[in-house]
């Protein structure tokens, strides 16, 4: 055993922040084509590590793998833990696979502190996958907390004009719920006689009412992540005033982070009360499913459009936890996945016409499919991935919390199965007004098509749609044990 | 030797394969590469299908999976091919007709900058037709139905510069899934009720659950079959373009002519009967759905075959027609007649997409004027496709021996022994239908081919019947047009051409007259001939004898004219109350609870609520000592004040 077998989250972790900060040191201001292609390198590194993460999980364990423990502040018994489930390591793999696709996008669109545009990618890089492997609830709001920070740059510094208003407005509020969350923590802390390990906190037997007010102190913070209906609308927001790169790890990634706490805090750590307010979280769900399908479906803005439509499809995952059935909560985590390929897709499709006309009104295009037809080819693609057409990812997890919500109840599944009319009105409205019709505007008779780049970023992108869609079985494998001990856990009340 | 594995799984792979090679390579490899390898594909496929056709009528079957999708809460979800009668005849339509049309697409589409384009997608349909078709199991089957339903968008917006057309992809794919909104649910209540997706798993744990029902959300008691069936079914309607569900079809003719044969008249919109068919071991154990099967087909054969009298748009008369044949198929369906509606589905796929070729035909030679009332007195100038037209024509109104009059008249007897509720309804609409099928397909050929000619002059010049490539295709679906019933109708009647894989009810067989000899000699007694009859020679009347009355008509008959041409109100209705009111909807949310609300009142103005505070107590902190010494004094007094007088 070396020393990155026994290290290996902490390399995934690690290896991109410290490379973030060589890349600050060594590019400087001036070099900054040292820095793309040592970012190249770094987000290489670090998904080549990961990967070994997935072909070393073992699929039949029932605990934590990978797990690291050292003390750390020894006076509070904070420690320096980490580990993985079959939850968290595809989560791991996406993040560390989209840094890679987020690096080339930049590419050539970056011209401005490019070594502080990478940097601040790869230090968000490891700050997000170690919110993905903390087992100590310090950790891991440290994690969570300092993700912020990196994110608030990239959207304050090399956004669209109103970036200052975006970049506060989604900074406090997620601030504000997370600071709910630390209130639980340290209530958690103190009910376990001085703990903040996270497994503690999973086994630790609470009273109804206690169990309720964590649930939803863990709640305020999730849901503004997810984001959830009614504490989404900065998300439009970050989303339009955010730079391509930017868009693309918030939707992929960052939300994904909400969803992860519901799994790994919430739900666990307050049964009971997720039960007793699971009425909240499924309704909350099904209006996102249709009132933001509603509200995406008169965006003018093509990356608000995206942006509702991210917040309809999170709903199908928060819906997929909270029926408590093996099939839907399957479907909800492939969902997590899935989306974050077809949404950063989606962004970058955006930023490929942004780059290229400096806008992102619908209104501007229609026709680009003549001048553009490798574009219009995956624009088409990821609409329909999107709109969750079977052979997709997108169906995957949308196919599975209907069936699985199905079986809990009709009324959930019918409401839910709306987005197959809804969702593929507004992605294929746009997708008819963007991509198809005569061409009136003479700008887009002169645009390019894809460079090799943009057609290299793309393709893969669609090659793991294609895959998860056809052959999602390898990823239900990994899921598949961490899913049944979940729900198995929760249907042990703590009461 | 080839395994019979590796044959099933070919003839879908093989049409995969030229999809995407036409498709990638078509722009680098050229014209005549593309459409080579596309035809070579599907042709494969053709040969091949033909071949497992003679092995399963020598009694061959085949059920397995070719791999495992997934496996999630210990149900299996897999993809496996299930080779019975019932697929071998779809799959031998589906090739016969795709290749027919891959060849006549060389010409219809010869100096369309899309070419190459058009034989991908033409090839990717029948390889997702083909899925559809081949699968044993519903997740594929839904795989397959969406599959079509994305590459009739991509083709209906072929087009893409049109805004009619890209309109028309939209409101189809759209229309579609509402439909598949049914049909999912109806999958996911067949996994909570059976734990397994495969159709032979479900099919022999139908009776044990036969009498298990659920609660809906009012309180109400539902049958569980009968829910199922009634969801399904809501997915046929979407694809088989039944009444209500039927607005997109008639739009759908936006695209090429090819794909209005392939897709929109043969092979895709017969989907949904193919599942019913499928499905039959499920259908027949509730009245209730097949009732109501009933009557949607029969609402949409009657209908249709009205509006199609008034359209004057050579392609749209055809559209209604199919739309009116596909309500025959379900009536048939409705009856529990499966194979005979599997029988019309054979027949109507031949002759439908010769009358949509053939309308092609006329299009190309007219510089694509679609217009009838333009038109007149072609067939001397197009005599293949003037006879091939006729005995497409024949073969719908159900002429004796033609094809259609076979299974036409096999529905019809379906129907008039079928005792579900509606079953009344239905038979007289089915009758009445034949008059009307009859007056307006020969409506078609009176105006079109027949009278003085209405051509414009720079047409005319330029007139004549066009290429091998596009009436070879004409030729060799006119033969099945004309044989296929003859041949046919003693298997339907007896049962073995489907054999086991539909339910076979035994009153049908037993009441009707099913074999060709007695079906041919028992006509001139029947009903139907002679509406059919009428209806043509009505035809002749108002379009070649007396071509001022269908003017004089349509003047004395105003509302129902407009009505017909309004094609009921369907897509007015439709437009206002779900495209225009989700968007109002959606504006209404998003300025008035989004903006407003949320963002307004509740995350802006705590922010303004906090910086308004903050003003106020800004000014107290002015930094002027005489103000802090002032407000002491206040301060104090008050206190002294308080202490005093208590």
């Amino acid at each position: 055993m070396n020393f990155s077998d026994n290290h290996l989250l902490s390399l995934v972790i690690w290896l991109p922040i410290i490379g973030g900060a060589l890349v600050l040191l060594i590019s400087g201001s001036h070099r900054p084509s040292v820095a793309r292609w040592s970012s190249l390198l770094v987000s290489l590194l670090t998904f080549w590590v990961s990967l070994s993460l997935w072909t070393r999980f073992d699929r039949s364990g029932s605990d934590m793998q990978f797990v690291e423990r050292q003390p750390w502040i020894d006076r509070f018994n904070i420690e320096y833990f980490l580990g993985v489930d079959g939850i968290s390591v595809p989560l791991i793999l996406l993040t560390t696979f989209l840094t890679i696709i987020v690096v080339i996008a930049g590419w050539r669109v970056i011209q401005t502190r490019v070594a502080q545009y990478f940097a601040s990618f790869l230090i968000m890089e490891g700050l997000m996958i170690g919110v993905f492997c903390a087992l100590d609830s310090i950790l891991f709001y440290l994690f969570w907390e300092a993700m912020l920070i990196p994110m608030f740059l990239i959207i304050g510094i090399w956004g669209g004009p109103n970036r200052v208003y975006a970049a506060i407005k989604f900074f406090l509020y997620t601030l504000a719920g997370s600071l709910l969350m630390l209130v639980a923590l340290l209530y958690l802390y103190n009910a376990s006689q001085g703990s903040f390990d996270v497994l503690v906190f999973q086994q630790l037997p609470l009273t109804s009412s206690v169990q309720t007010l964590i649930f939803l102190a863990f709640f305020a913070a999730f849901a503004v992540k997810v984001p959830m209906v009614p504490v989404h609308t900065w998300l439009p927001d970050a989303h339009v005033e955010a730079p391509t790169g930017g868009s693309v790890i918030l939707a992929a990634v960052t939300l994904k982070m909400g969803a992860y706490g519901f799994l790994r805090f919430a739900m666990p750590i307050a049964p009971d009360a997720a039960h007793e307010l699971a009425w909240l979280v499924i309704g909350l769900s099904l209006i996102a499913v249709v009132y933001i399908a509603l509200v995406a479906l008169v965006q003018r803005d093509m990356k608000k459009l995206i942006a509702y439509s991210s917040i309809s499809h999170m709903g199908f995952v928060t819906l997929g936890f909270f029926v408590f059935d093996t099939t839907a909560m399957t479907g909800a985590v492939v969902q997590m996945i899935s989306h974050g390929f077809i949404s950063a897709a989606m962004f970058l499709g955006v930023g490929v016409l942004y780059d290229r006309l400096h806008s992102r009104e619908i209104s501007v295009y229609g026709g680009v499919v003549k001048v553009m037809p490798m574009f219009g080819f995956f624009m088409v693609f990821f609409a329909m991935a999107n709109a969750g057409l079977p052979g997709t990812s997108g169906f995957v997890g949308e196919f599975l919390v209907i069936l699985g919500a199905f079986s809990v109840s009709g009324v959930y599944a019918s409401i839910a199965a709306l987005t197959l009319i809804v969702g593929a009105a507004y992605t294929l409205w746009m997708v008819k007004r963007v991509i198809f019709g005569g061409i009136s505007n003479p700008d887009v008779e002169a645009l390019k098509d894809l460079d090799c780049r943009e057609l290299g970023v793309m393709g893969i992108l669609a090659l793991a749609v294609l895959l998860i869609g056809v052959w999602p079985s390898p990823l239900l494998e990994v899921m598949e044990q961490s899913i049944a001990n979940l729900l198995a856990h929760l249907e042990i009340t703590k009461l | 030797m080839i395994s019979n594995e590796l044959i099933y799984l070919l003839i879908p792979l093989s049409c995969l394969f030229a999809a995407i090679g036409a498709g990638f390579l078509g722009p680098r490899i050229g014209r005549r590469l593309s459409h080579r390898i596309a035809i070579g594909g599907v042709g494969l496929a053709f040969l091949l299908s033909c071949l497992v056709a003679w092995d399963v009528f020598d009694g061959g079957y085949f059920n397995g999976s070719v791999y495992t999708w997934g496996v999630v809460a210990g149900v299996k979800f897999e993809i496996g091919f299930l080779i019975d009668s019932l697929t071998v005849v779809m799959m031998v339509v589906v090739t016969f007709v795709s290749l027919m049309v891959h060849i006549y697409t060389i010409g219809y589409m010869s100096d369309d900058p899309g070419y190459t384009r058009f034989f991908s997608y033409i090839a990717l349909f029948t390889f997702a037709m083909l899925m559809l078709v081949m699968s044993n199991n519903f997740l594929q089957l839904f795989f397959g139905w969406e599959a079509v339903g994305l590459v009739s968008y991509l083709l209906i917006g072929f087009w893409y510069e049109r805004e009619s057309a890209i309109k028309a992809n939209l409101k189809a794919f759209l229309v579609n899934r509402v439909g598949d909104f049914g049909f999912i649910l109806g999958i996911a209540a067949i996994l909570s009720l059976f734990g397994t997706l495969d159709y032979s798993e479900v099919f022999a744990g139908v009776h044990g659950v036969q009498h298990e029902s659920v609660t809906g959300p009012f309180g109400n008691e539902w049958s569980w079959i009968t829910l199922i069936c009634l969801l399904l079914f809501v997915g046929a309607m979407g694809k088989s373009a039944q009444v209500p569900l039927h607005v997109w079809l008639p739009d759908s003719m936006e695209g090429p002519t090819p794909i209005s044969a392939l897709i929109h008249a043969a092979t895709m919109v017969t989907a949904g009967i193919f599942l019913v068919a499928r499905m039959s071991p499920l259908f027949e154990l509730s009245t209730t759905a097949s009732s109501t099967v009933l009557i949607i087909g029969a609402l949409t054969a009657l209908l249709m075959a009205f509006v199609a009298v008034v359209q004057t748009d050579i392609k749209r008369v055809v559209a209604y027609s199919t739309l009116s044949q596909l309500g025959y198929m379900t009536v048939a369906l409705g009856a529990s007649a499966y194979s005979v509606a599997i029988f019309h589905l054979g027949t109507h796929a031949f002759f439908k997409a010769l009358l949509f070729l053939a309308a092609g035909s006329v299009i190309i030679a007219m510089h694509h004027e679609q217009d009838m009332r333009r038109m007149g007195g072609l067939r001397r100038l197009m005599p293949i496709t003037y006879l091939t037209s006729v005995v497409g024509s024949l073969a719908l109104a159900g002429i004796p021996p033609f094809a259609g009059f076979f299974s036409k008249d096999a529905i019809i007897e379906a129907v008039r022994h079928s005792e579900i509720p509606g079953a009344g309804f239905a038979y007289v609409a089915v009758l009445l239908g034949v008059l009307i099928t009859a007056f307006y397909s020969f409506r078609l050929i009176f105006m079109t081919f027949h009278g003085p000619s209405r051509v414009d002059e720079h047409t005319r010049t330029h007139l004549h019947e066009s290429p091998w490539v596009v009436t070879l295709p004409l030729v060799l679906l006119a033969i099945p047009s004309i044989f296929a019933g003859v041949l046919l109708v003693g298997a339907v009647g007896d049962g073995s051409l489907l054999g086991e894989s539909v339910v076979n009810v035994s009153s049908l067989s037993d009441g009707g007259h099913f074999g060709a000899l007695e079906m041919l000699s028992h006509a001139p007694f029947s009903w139907p001939f002679w509406l059919a009859i009428a209806g043509i020679v009505l035809a002749w009347i108002f379009y070649s004898l007396r071509p001022d009355w269908p003017d004089h008509v349509t003047r004395r008959m105003k509302l129902v004219h407009q009505v017909l041409l309004k094609k009921y109100g369907f897509d007015e209705l439709y437009n206002q109350v779900f495209a225009k009111g989700s968007q109002s909807l959606g504006h209404l949310l998003w300025k008035w609870v989004d903006q407003r609300t949320i963002d307004g009142i509740l995350v802006n103005g705590t922010a303004s609520l906090i910086g308004r505070a903050s003003t106020l107590f800004r000014r107290s902190q002015s930094g002027l000592v005489y103000h802090y010494a002032f407000v002491m004094i206040i301060g104090l007094v008050a206190i002294l004040s308080w202490l005093l007088f208590r």
